[in-house]
């Protein structure tokens, strides 16, 4: 289930990652005092015989390799020299937050066995139009140093990174077992390098394109895979917008008995759909493609849908429905009593079409879909899916004056409704600090807060007050809470909320908010494991950033663009902290308001700053 | 605040269209730049409930009440521009959802519309849009309804065969019922006489007339018989 959950998620953060990222291993070493200096003074004494480190060191090698999780990994390498070297030694799978936080010579010089990669570039702004295109995160020289140093690599989970065909040609190259591409939110690279993996990677096993730019090359990447039995086991490319071959898809399903997943793209019809559903049963996740036709067909000809869906009685996960005809959605309700994961997010489904199916969906536990469903919908949800912990409702018309067909009134319902729900995300018109109140003590296993109220500034459309009191609920009652995105009119009140109850916070987003300073200080100061910082167009300054000094090396990056920084103060913060990069993006003409920082983005990194940056960007 | 002065005067001219037509320069980091879109958005957005809430008290809301029936009118100048990248929304995701929405033929809410039957105790409503074709229509009346009608085609052929030309002259005096609907302009017309498309467009509330007061409608339903054949 969290694998599907996983592979869904358009921007998941990983819940377990500790603030002890890779970097920071080897920053708290040297910077701040704690007891791993105490610890190496102790393991030279042990050095001085040998015999008992040799045993130790092999008890050490045996031990770690069952730890999986890179928190425990991360605090293990921290107890002496001796534990960091082995513990270096058998660490295969690395999580890299920051691209930028280190060099690819600095991963192979640390770790010398590794057979997975995950690494993440951009930060999220980035998504929002907000950076410039060009400004980095180049898989290049990730993939060179790796093809040197790791020939046994097995699997890359990129994220927001620029990855071109010939990055791709030389993984495909240079890495004979390779088994696992996953590219989530990339660019820079089209259908030929995707058929230049498919075919030399005779190994892959997945494939997953998750909402990545790919640029059409006419290139039939289909037909690329080897023509023997593939190892395939899961296959999404719901995101290329490039027609198929469907005959070579057709013929792909039939010798990969090993695939449970497949997403298909919007170029692939309900008949198309039909026949792959009748070749591949043992389907447990399921993107429909299309879920259209073009011309009209004669009834009589009609394929039995519903029957086909009646076959496939493993599909837990399902989504696509990319150009939905909502007459045809009723074939999907043999399969929802088992349905763990829907997406419907990019279904215009209205109310009357969406309740039938949900009423069956008892077992749901991840859930997507447009605010066309309405209040109505929600309150369906609400009543049927006890089981719900991941809720996602995204704007039909994502504009700042739509008609919000969701309001608190939905929110309202799911909270009294889905009392697991864990992770929400809600964009919506309106809102009162009522509802989100209710949530706050309906929902006590809630670990990820986003909503998004679309107007900017807006209070309580109720009781017209700003949204400090719903806010400040969902820090105080949330104790699990990691993650919070805020959003409507708030004033510095909600700022001092957070930094009094948002202990465990990872990551905040803030938009339009605040009314001074003190309302990024109370953050800074309050909120001991903020780790990445996303802030725009809100009235924080000079004072507000220097206050959080203490923390930028705890935390992966720092984000604040259209708020009231001057390029001296940030000069001064590069200056006093040499391992911190301070990125201050601007636009091309930026000669008026020469002390006036536009955009600026720091992070930690071990070996300064980068040698690829535009020329629209000055690192200080 | 000099924005919001010439934004009262905007706001109390008589429109048809939706509010708006104030250009925002997208937010680049001018210091003093949030706080006037502030006062347009704010201005634009807000329930007249909302005005005490509102940091600019001496703005006048427009009655939002009047935006949501309002026809997008094409000479009236473009809503507002958008803030760059706000609301947060991938581009990704909205770049897919323009394209959904060419292919399934445009964003139209659902078109629901009351059925009344005469005789019958209550109304229903039913989407127009989930029906492609008059056929489409009358089947799924006809289900509805079906413990209501009597007579020779109240059964297994639905009620009344629209298109079918020799129907409606054969029967047009021994109808049980008549289907007719409201157009906007208010008149009362005999359902079938549109292509489809043009129908659920028009169409805003279907009476099921008893065929004995449906005579009226017969005379049109002829002439349309006779211009056919």
């Amino acid at each position: 289930m969290t694998q599907d959950r996983s592979e869904m998620s358009e921007d998941d953060d990983d819940q377990q990652s500790s603030p002890l990222d890779l970097p920071s291993t080897a920053i708290a070493s040297s910077s701040t005092p704690n007891k791993s200096r105490n610890c190496i003074s102790s393991s030279v004494t042990l050095k001085s015989q040998t015999f008992p480190d040799h045993v130790l060191e092999n008890v050490l090698e045996n031990v770690l390799q069952f730890l999986d999780s890179r928190c425990d990994r991360n605090a293990a390498s921290l107890v002496c020299k001796s534990w960091w070297r082995v513990e270096a030694l058998t660490r295969s799978e690395v999580f890299i937050g920051n691209c930028y936080a280190l060099s690819p010579a600095r991963l192979t010089q640390r770790f010398k066995r590794v057979r997975s990669l995950v690494l993440k570039g951009k930060p999220r702004f980035a998504d929002f139009n907000l950076m410039p295109p060009d400004w980095g995160a180049n898989f290049a020289p990730w993939v060179s140093t790796m093809a040197k140093a790791y020939p046994w690599l097995e699997k890359v989970d990129l994220k927001r990174m620029f990855v071109t065909d010939d990055d791709l040609a030389l993984l495909a190259d240079s890495f004979p077992g390779f088994k696992e591409l996953i590219l989530v939110c990339c660019e820079g690279f089209g259908t030929s390098g995707i058929a230049i993996v498919t075919n030399k990677c005779r190994k892959l096993k997945v494939l997953d394109l998750i909402e990545s730019e790919v640029t059409d090359d006419e290139v039939d990447w289909i037909s690329c895979f080897p023509e023997d039995v593939t190892c395939l086991e899961s296959l999404a490319f719901d995101c290329v917008e490039a027609p198929i071959n469907f005959k070579a898809l057709e013929g792909l399903v039939a010798r990969s008995p090993f695939l449970k997943k497949l997403r298909l793209n919007r170029f692939v019809s309900l008949v198309e759909l039909h026949r792959l559903l009748l070749g591949a049963p043992q389907l447990t996740s399921l993107g429909t493609g299309s879920f259209s036709h073009d011309e009209e067909p004669r009834s009589e000809q009609e394929p039995d849908y519903a029957a086909a869906f009646r076959a496939c009685k493993s599909v837990v996960c399902l989504s696509g429905f990319r150009e939905l005809m909502p007459e045809y959605l009723p074939a999907i309700f043999p399969v929802c009593a088992n349905l763990t994961s829907l997406n419907f997010s990019y279904a215009n489904i209205s109310p009357d079409m969406f309740k039938p199916i949900i009423l069956n969906c008892h077992k749901l536990q991840v859930f997507w879909a447009l605010d066309s469903i309405c209040d109505e919908g929600l309150q369906a949800v609400a009543a049927t899916c006890k089981e719900l912990r991941e809720l996602r409702i995204f704007p039909f018309d994502p504009r700042e004056d739509s008609e919000g067909p969701v309001s608190e009134l939905g929110l309202q319902a799911i909270s009294e409704g889905c009392r697991k729900l864990e992770s929400i995300l809600y964009f919506c018109q309106r809102m009162t600090n009522a509802a989100v109140i209710a949530m706050s003590e309906n929902c006590p296993e809630l670990t990820v807060f986003r909503l998004c109220i679309m107007g900017r500034h807006r209070p309580d459309h109720v009781t017209g007050k700003p949204m400090d009191e719903g806010f400040g609920a969902i820090v105080k009652n949330c104790k699990k809470l990691t993650r919070l995105a805020v959003s409507g009119l708030l004033t510095d009140q909600a700022f001092r909320y957070m930094g009094e109850y948002g202990k465990l916070v990872r990551t905040l987003s803030v938009a339009f908010a605040g009314d001074s300073d003190m309302a990024l200080r109370h953050v800074l100061e309050g909120c001991p494991r903020l780790q990445k910082l996303e802030i725009r167009d809100s009235p924080f300054g000079d004072v507000a950033l220097r206050s959080g000094m203490h923390r930028y090396y705890n935390m992966r990056f720092v984000w604040m663009s259209a708020c009231s920084l001057s390029k001296g103060c940030c000069k001064d913060i590069a200056r006093v902290m040499p391992n911190l990069v301070v990125e201050v993006i601007g636009s091309d003409d930026d000669d008026d308001n020469r002390d006036y920082v536009e955009t600026l983005y720091m992070y930690r990194s071990l070996d300064g700053p980068r040698n690829d940056a535009p020329k629209f960007v000055t690192i200080l | 605040m000099i924005g919001s002065v010439e934004l009262n005067l905007k706001e109390t001219e008589l429109c048809l269209g939706l509010p708006g037509g104030d250009t925002v320069a997208p937010v680049t980091g001018n210091k003093r730049g949030f706080s006037e879109t502030v006062d347009l958005k704010l201005n634009l957005n807000n329930e007249p409930e909302n005005k005490e809430g509102s940091t600019t008290h001496d703005v006048v809301t427009f009655d939002s009440k009047e935006k949501s029936s309002c026809p997008k009118d094409p000479a009236k100048p473009p809503s507002k521009a958008q803030v760059v990248g706000w609301p947060p929304v991938r581009s990704y995701r909205k770049n897919v959802m323009v394209s959904c929405q060419k292919s399934s033929g445009g964003p139209e809410a659902a078109a629901f519309v009351k059925v009344s039957m005469d005789g019958a105790p209550y109304l229903r409503k039913v989407d127009l849009r989930m029906y492609k074709s008059y056929d489409e229509l009358s089947n799924a009346l006809s289900n509805m309804f079906s413990s209501f009608t009597m007579g020779k085609h109240g059964g297994e052929e639905g009620m009344i065969d629209f298109m079918n030309e020799r129907k409606l002259m054969d029967l047009v005096n021994s109808w049980d019922y008549v289907p007719s609907y409201e157009d906007k302009d208010g008149d009362w017309m005999l359902v079938g006489d549109v292509p489809w498309p043009m129908f659920v467009d028009t169409c805003k509330r279907l009476r099921l007339m008893k065929g004995s007061d449906a005579i009226g409608l017969a005379p049109r339903a002829m002439e349309k018989c006779k211009s056919r054949a």
